[in-house]
Parts: C-alpha cells; structure tokens; sequence
C-alpha cells in the first residue's frame, strides 16, 4: 500500500528573529515577516499557494491575494493544522500550503503569568492555576508512583538549556552552560519546578510550506517528508484538574498521564518505524518533567523509568536520542500559544535538512517531533524523515 | 515555617452562570455540594449537563461530607498575577463522594502537604464570593 503522505513534502521552514521583546512588531507583523520569509527561502510566489493554514489565515490570503484557496477560520498552528494541511495535500484539493505563526507584544503585563496560560473556568481561576502549576501536579503524580526526582528534572532542563547556549539563534544564546546543580539552585516557581525548570517567555515568527513532493523537488530547501502523525486530546487545557488518571470511555483508552502514548504509536504504524529507529527528537519542553513523561509514553523507554533514563546521558547531543536541539521552549523561544508550537516540527525539519549551525546530529534520517503535554491534556506527535515515504 | 492562608479580595472570583449557579449559591450556605447520575450513580464534578459514563442527562444534587485526600499538590511561589499572594498551594482532591476538585491548602504548613493527606472543606469569605478551600483534617 502507498503511504498516505507519498506525494507530500515539507518544502521549506522558516524562522524569522526571535527575542525576549522584538521592538516594532506585534504578532500580525511578525507572522507575516515569517510567512514571506519561509516563500523567498522556498523561491515560491505568493500567487502559487493554494491553502493557508495558522494564525492570521485569512489576513495573510487577502494580504498576498492567494485567493480563492483553501483557508479556513481557525488562525491557530501546530502539528494537527501541519498533518490537515498534508491531508488536503495527498487528498488533492492543494497544491502548496503554507502554515504561518508568531507572538509579539502579547506579554506586556510582566507582573502576571503570559496571558495565553491564565484559566477561563470559574472552578480553577480563584485557586491561582497557571501553567507551571497544571504542569507541576502532573509532575508530583509520577514522582508519587515511581520515585522520579527533581534531580532527574534538573538534567532534562541543564541539556536542553546547554543545547540552546550554544545555539546563537536561541534568545538565552550564550546564557550558560547550565549543570543540574544551577537548575536545583535557581528559585523555586511552582514545587517541583524551579525557574530553571521552566520554558521562557519570548517573542518571535515561524512558518512552514506544505507541497505535492513533486513541487518541492524544484524549490530551493532539501524536501523532507512526513512519516507519519498523531493528535491525542483529552479536553480544553487549563480549564479542568489536570489528572493523571483522567480517562476517555473508550476501549484502549490510555491515561492522560500518558496522553501522546496512542498518538505515538499511530504514527510509528504508519511509519513503519520503532522508537528505536529516531535519530533526534525535537520534543515540546515547556517543563522539565514532561520530557520524562513524553519518553515513556512514546516508548523511548519503560513506564516509570524516564528519569533513569534522562541521567544516563541518552538525551544529551552524543546520547542515543538527541532531544530539543535548538534549545526549545526553555532556550531557543516561546513566542505564544501557536508559534513554539510549529517550532518544534522547525528544528526536526532541519535536522533533516542537515542545515542546523549547532548541534547539528550526523547523518539523522528519522526525527520525531512533538508539542503540547499532560499538564494541558494534549500530546500532538510526528514523525519526519529525509527519505520520501 | 510558613502557614497558608487564604487569599483576599482583589483576586478574580467565578462568575455564576447556569449549571454552576447552583454550586456557588451552596458555598455561600456553606455547604459543598456535585451532582450525581440517578441512573448509573456516577459522581460527577465540573457541573455538568450530562453523565460523562451513561450519558443520562438526569443528574441530582446532594450534599459533600466536604471529606478527602490530597490526589496531586504544587506549592506557587510565583503568583499567577499580583492579585494573589504567595506562597499558595493549589490541590487537587479526591473527594470520598468519589470526585475530583481543584483548591487551595490553608491552614497547613508548606512543609507538611503531602499526597493522601486526609482534609476537608472550609468556606472562606473573599470578596463578594464564599469559595471551598481545604484544610487538614483532624484525626
């Protein structure tokens, strides 16, 4: 049987600059700084996309006159609106889709947390949930079950932060090197994170463009391909008790303390692949502990034993599984509710491309990438790889 | 060792509104109260217009004993805005009834929370709004 995603690439990826404040630009403007940005990367016009996925859809269609094409009401991006537009792809009603997002002048407000994570439900909005505390009581459920220790979270947060010390597109570029030690002695935020734990608020744009892979062949970046794919919700993040143990009705259904789990291995099948066959994984960071988790629930290792395995030095840039190289939402950015979203797919693309300045992994040919946690009751997962499925 | 305490007036209270009117209009009795399905007696929390398990759309109300453990805990040292203050703990608790609610530890030092810490609702006055905290429970 052909793969679904046979005649689809991922034609070119983009990232304008990013930075902890980008004077001038609010998040329209950047978005299209990056949505023209990735088509002169691509050497694509405007005129020859015929969908518009992400934020500022429908704008950007009546600002480059792409129109009538495939743009629906939505704005938002990330790894479902990336697997849509493959699917409008390979089902033939596009051609080439561009998929755009950026945040600037959202987080003026600094005496509070970023808005896109303050609670709309009136049964957690007078008890002070925010992000890091949605995130820290999944955390505090695993360390109860299996002994996982801040220690072990201070280990993801020291590589991934050291991954984007070095990276000079990274907003905390030459901010480090960071050893668990700094981690555990940075304050503490919400119990189990400490400062160090958590991802950085910044400003910045993104894009990405979707094409029939005998397009892409044409155009100026190295086409790289999707394997495979996986979107596994539980409901509207941040409005809920962020359980564990929440479950669907449905026959198989995983818990959502390993929510990503069925969305992984949707995407593995239809790979073809093993966990064991990713050469870099470009997962979603916004706490330390939800590396730990996203490991066992892909695979990467056995329930209960993330901890162990981040220690033994597999997650680091000459470990078995290279993970969030740019330095991600700790490091690199964290532009919004939809932009680090798309980043991560970003850095998996160039790790395939080959193109990445630093800590670029030799010879990777399948990356796994992945945005979105149980502490938000959602893990979106992909599989990418360099050679046409 | 520091205790917690409730929050004050100033920081963003529940508005009311249909199915949760009911819920709040109790706290300010002082009493916590969740539906139940009449069909399948499965307890259910938020509010809500069906039973998630049998679909029913027959769900009563009956009081909580107010009595549980702490399921999952954080301590905040950072607000989630200036109107809090810190250090505060959000909880999520098992109610005996056989549901789960989000709140806030008071009356406990930071030291001592804990998961499966027995406690029980205490109704504070904040603002306009009379909002369900917990605080340990005596043995």
């Amino acid at each position: 049987m052909t793969h679904p995603y046979h005649d689809v690439a991922i034609a070119a990826v983009f990232n304008t600059k990013q930075a902890k404040v980008l004077e001038g630009y609010d998040s329209y403007t950047i978005t299209v700084e990056a949505a023209l940005g990735v088509l002169d990367a691509a050497g694509m016009p405007p005129a020859q996309l015929d969908g518009i996925l992400g934020q500022f859809n429908t704008e950007l269609a009546y600002l480059l006159r792409v129109g009538p094409a495939w743009v629906p009401a939505g704005g938002f991006g990330s790894i479902p609106q990336i697997l849509d537009a493959a699917n409008a792809i390979a089902a033939g009603n596009c051609t080439a889709v561009l998929i755009a997002g950026g945040g600037a002048g959202i987080y003026t407000e600094r005496t509070a947390t970023a808005p896109w994570t303050r609670m709309a439900s009136e049964f957690v909005l007078p008890f002070g949930i925010y992000t890091a505390l949605e995130f820290a009581l999944i955390a505090r459920r695993h360390m109860h079950m299996y002994g996982t220790t801040p220690e072990q979270m201070a280990e993801v947060a020291a590589t991934i932060r050291n991954n984007g010390h070095v990276n000079p597109e990274a907003i905390y570029y030459g901010k480090g090197p960071f050893t668990a030690a700094d981690v555990l002695e940075s304050r503490m935020v919400a119990d189990p994170f400490h400062l160090l734990d958590c991802s950085l608020t910044g400003e910045g744009g993104c894009a990405l463009l979707l094409t029939r892979a005998d397009i892409a062949r044409d155009l100026r970046q190295t086409p790289v391909y999707i394997l495979g794919g996986g979107a596994d919700h539980n409901g509207p993040s941040y409005q809920h008790p962020p359980s564990w143990d929440l479950r669907g009705n449905g026959p198989g259904a995983v818990e959502n303390g390993y929510v990503g789990q069925r969305a992984a291995q949707q995407s593995f099948t239809m790979a073809g692949l093993a966990p064991s066959d990713v050469d870099v994984a470009e997962l979603y960071d916004p706490f330390s502990f939800e590396i730990i988790r996203q490991l066992e629930a892909f695979g990467f290792c056995a329930r209960g034993e993330g901890g162990d395995y981040v220690t033994s030095g597999a997650i680091r840039p000459d470990g078995e599984l290279p993970i969030t190289t740019d330095g991600g939402l700790m490091s690199f950015s964290h532009g919004g509710g939809s932009v680090q979203l798309l980043q991560r797919v970003i850095r998996a693309v160039q790790q395939l491309q080959g193109v990445c300045a630093t800590t670029q992994i030799a010879g990777a040919e399948v990356a796994i990438a992945s945005n979105g946690g149980a502490g938000a009751l959602f893990n979106d997962v992909m599989l990418l790889g360099s050679h046409r499925p | 060792m520091t205790l917690l305490v409730p929050q004050s007036e100033g920081i963003p209270l529940p508005r009311p509104s249909g199915l949760s009117k009911v819920f709040w209009d109790a706290c300010e009795e002082g009493r916590l109260v969740y539906q139940r399905c009449v069909r399948c007696e499965t307890a259910v929390f938020n509010p809500s217009p069906v039973c998630p398990m049998c679909l029913s759309q027959e769900l009563a109300w009956h009081d909580s004993a107010g009595r549980g453990a702490i399921y999952s805990w954080s301590v905040a040292y950072r607000p989630m805005s200036s109107s809090f203050t810190a250090p505060y703990a959000p909880i999520i608790v098992d109610l005996d009834e056989g549901y789960q609610m989000v709140s806030n530890l008071i009356d406990c030092a930071v030291d001592d929370v804990a998961i499966g810490l027995r406690v029980r609702v205490d109704f504070r006055e904040v603002g306009k709004m009379t909002l369900p905290y917990f605080r340990p429970d005596e043995p």
